[in-house]
């Protein structure tokens, strides 16, 4: 499965909440962050967890956030970064300033 | 109050308030290394028989407070029985008289 997104383009993460083993932080959804690498492709996570061995594969980032974008009230320095790694399906295209 | 049962889930708790954290070491129990090696086996190549991930969605679904009361193979093992169940490698009969047969060894006089 190819990669949908290259490392430096502007992403903001879905907001879903839907049951069942979820791989992405809740403290980082709808967050707008860049993907600051492509880290390989595993199968789908939440679908192993319902024991479907053969999930199919997809793209997994790393996605680095700016602090104080995903923290209302952090206090620490303004270029403080933080990297998630994040499934492709939780990911959409953003149209966020560059960072 | 809101009452929100799908946005965040319990165990979900980055950012949130941790409180105090102990930082001390400690032995692991006999049971809990056997807990830890079955899981190993488990979820192997061959045979695949259940999956780390399967293991964390059953983990996750626990209630809050059994959640925060269950130490961490108190977790494992509760989950992986579930798994197991689910996968078709134990039916609950099996687990029954199995548990009933095991208990029964430690039956002690009430005084």
């Amino acid at each position: 499965m190819k990669a949908v997104f290259n490392p430096g383009d502007a992403v903001q993460v879905r907001r879903g909440s839907p049951p069942g083993h979820i791989r992405t932080p809740f403290y980082v959804r709808g967050c707008k962050g860049r993907i600051e690498r492509i880290a390989g492709e595993f199968r789908n996570p939440e679908e192993l967890a319902f024991g479907r061995f053969d999930a199919a594969k997809t793209p997994l980032y790393r996605v680095r956030f700016q602090q104080q974008d995903v923290w209302p009230d952090y206090n620490g320095n303004s270029g403080d970064t933080l990297d998630v790694e994040i499934f492709e399906f939780w990911l959409e295209p953003s149209t966020a300033d560059k960072t | 109050m809101e009452r929100d049962f799908t946005r965040r889930s319990h165990h979900d708790m980055g950012g949130l308030e941790a409180g105090h954290i102990k930082h001390v070491e400690h032995d692991y129990e006999l049971w809990e290394k056997r807990v830890d090696a079955m899981l190993v086996l488990l979820t192997s190549k061959s045979p695949k028989l259940m999956s780390v991930d399967q293991l964390r969605k059953g983990i996750e679904s626990l209630p809050p407070d059994a959640y925060e009361k269950m130490s961490y193979y108190e977790r494992w093992i509760f989950s992986i029985t579930q798994a197991l169940q689910y996968n078709g490698l134990l039916t609950t009969e099996e687990l029954s008289r199995k548990l009933e047969e095991v208990q029964s060894r430690f039956e002690t006089e009430v005084v």
